[in-house]
């Protein structure tokens, strides 16, 4: 992870020694003082715009992969993530709306930091709702299978509703394509400093819990035998699974595939026991995306790509290669 | 301690509008290995379902004298295990890893296992001869050896009450002996007892000590094998041809073709 961050302060626009860097970053923490031999203006470019952007990518990357493992671990589907309760859908058609209102009344709404972070949350937590209510009306015995109906049907009725809207708002495409393919572009500490909370949040409840994902992986009927409450484990681990998702929906837009590769990818290293798997998976889905925010930005400099595009491009491959290294080895 | 193990009175049970239980009366002591034998859709299983406290009705249901509501979730699952019909086998889980959720009841919510649970956890494979499988995933396990899993799992969570959901269903005859005979010796060392369900009724009649005939949700018939397994009584319920021979250990059920 450290290698992580001190990639992503170095690379970029202006390059900067590694070594140098990690210096100037022990630094920051207290009773270290090492020569960097930077310059001032080195220095602020590091403190102010890459080491807020490389922690975000930090942040943002442990809360999708902790929220996908934690999902897969509930809902006992190994394609479960952030995406496949509607959670990343709700958010973004939210988001959709709150632009193309924004534009309407000037600009000054999206001009607020807080709309689009504001409108990611309340899109998400009311699409996990809206999931919850259709799963229960499919019938008395809520299985995990119905919720996933309801979250595959909430994700197709936000993704028409966002469509409808860009169809008819297409002079605002531009903005919302930017903000739905990902991006950690615009972070600076302030993004940090939203996002640090939820993850805080997030990342305790999850991690106290995730003993009882192992036990609801027997199945409802065996974890009731074993003393547990699985419908009331499930819905605060949903809860607090979604809670994250919203959270770093709203700091860098829609970002797929680190939910569902970072857990499997652990799943298939280290065992299935969700006690070392989620732990696992936030240092990496950290890691990940920070690596990936490097590659987005230096690829096409001075342009940067989509980091949407990045961990798709990269992940999708990854994934194949440690599918098939762990086949080999299983057998 | 004179309290019976498990102590049903009139339990009813109706699962979507049908009627499954209607009236059960049934007392296990503590020690005894009682087996409920009937033909499918009798209510064996909604029985167990109902003393291991998965499902609630009308009438009583107590666990060692104390009424099974008036337990906490975590209290009831150190006091009776349930080995389920087809127990689901997690992906990717190993051996160790399955025996220790039976410690479940004992590790606190928000904390984890002592080593006193992990020694629990050893103890119980140690007993079982699955040591050397500790690392193993469960999914590459032969029937046999899963059904010993599931036992050593049950066993982990230290009940005294042990529920066996067609224990045998899966394995074929030696592995039914072996595994009967794994569970009346730890009946025995550890002074569990024991309320199962099984379809084969000469091994059933073997192994319990009181055999209990559940047909349409009663209670038609309880006792000793000997009283249980008889022409009459299985031609009536089970609508099947039958013979009843003497055997060493309780009566044999010889299915005969009709003429």
């Amino acid at each position: 992870m450290f290698v992580a961050l001190v990639a992503g302060v170095s690379l970029g626009p202006v390059s900067l020694p590694p070594g140098s860097v990690a210096a100037e970053l022990l630094n920051l923490l207290p009773g270290v003082r090492l020569d960097s031999g930077l310059t001032e203006r080195e220095i602020a470019i590091i403190t102010e715009l890459r080491l807020p952007r490389v922690v975000l990518g930090l942040l943002v990357g442990a809360l999708l992969a902790l929220a996908g493992g934690c999902y897969q671990g509930v809902f006992r589907n190994p394609l479960a993530d952030p995406y496949l309760l509607g959670v990343a859908a709700g958010a973004g058609f939210a988001v959709t709306t709150a632009i193309v209102l924004g534009a309407g009344a000037g600009g000054a709404l999206t001009g607020l930091p807080i709309t689009i972070p504001l409108a990611a949350f309340v899109g998400s937590l009311g699409a996990v709702v809206l999931t919850y209510l259709l799963g229960a009306a499919g019938g008395r015995d809520r299985s995990p299978a119905t919720l996933i109906l309801a979250g595959v049907a909430v994700s197709a009725f936000f993704g028409a509703g966002q469509t409808y809207l860009l169809q008819q708002h297409s002079d605002n495409i531009q903005q919302v394509y930017s903000w739905l393919l990902g991006r950690l572009a615009t972070a600076g500490w302030h993004d940090v400093w939203l996002v640090l909370p939820y993850f805080v949040l997030t990342a305790v409840v999850v991690l106290l819990h995730r003993r009882e994902l192992d036990v609801l992986s027997v199945g409802d009927d065996e974890a009731t035998g074993l003393g547990l409450h699985p419908q009331r484990s499930r819905y605060l681990l949903i809860a607090a699974a979604s809670l994250g998702t919203a959270a770093a929906v709203s700091a860098s837009g829609l970002i797929g595939f680190v939910g569902i590769i970072v857990p499997h990818t652990m799943r298939l290293l280290f065992g299935s026991s969700h006690r070392i798997i989620l732990p696992l998976s936030m240092l990496f889905g950290g890691a990940f995306l920070a690596l990936t925010d490097v590659v987005a930005r230096t690829a096409a400099a001075p342009a940067e790509i989509p980091i949407g595009v990045v961990t798709a491009l990269l992940g999708g491959p990854f994934f194949v290669l440690v599918l098939r290294t762990a086949r080999r080895v299983a057998m | 301690m004179n309290a019976p193990a498990v102590r049903v009175h009139d339990l009813r049970v109706a699962l979507g509008g049908n009627p499954i239980l209607a009236g059960v009366d049934l007392t296990v002591s503590a020690g005894e290995w009682v087996t409920v034998i009937g033909p499918n859709g009798a209510g064996k299983s909604t029985l167990l379902r109902a003393v291991g406290g998965l499902l609630t009705g009308p009438g009583e249901v107590a666990l060692f004298g104390t009424p099974i509501g008036a337990l906490r979730r975590r209290e009831r699952a150190r006091v009776v295990a349930t080995v389920a019909q087809s127990p689901v086998v997690p992906a990717g889980m190993s051996v160790f890893d399955y025996t220790l959720l039976g410690r479940t009841p004992y590790i606190p919510a928000l904390g984890r296992e002592s080593a006193a649970d992990l020694a629990a956890v050893h103890e119980v494979l140690d007993r079982l001869d699955l040591g050397p499988f500790a690392h193993r995933e469960l999914a590459t396990l032969s029937g046999g050896e899963r059904q010993r899993v599931f036992l050593a799992r049950a066993l982990a969570q230290g009940a005294t009450l042990l529920l066996l959901d067609e224990p045998t269903s899966a394995l074929d005859i030696g592995h039914q002996q072996e595994v009967l005979e794994l569970v009346d010796q730890l009946r025995r060392e550890h002074g569990l007892t024991v309320l199962a369900t099984m379809h084969d009724l000469s091994i059933a009649g073997e192994y319990a000590d009181r055999l209990v005939l559940l047909a349409d949700g009663r209670v038609a018939a309880a006792g000793p094998p000997d009283e249980v397994l008889t022409e009459a009584l299985l031609a009536r319920h089970y609508r099947a041809h039958i013979r009843v021979i003497p055997g060493d250990h309780g009566p044999l059920v010889v299915p005969v073709r009709p003429t």
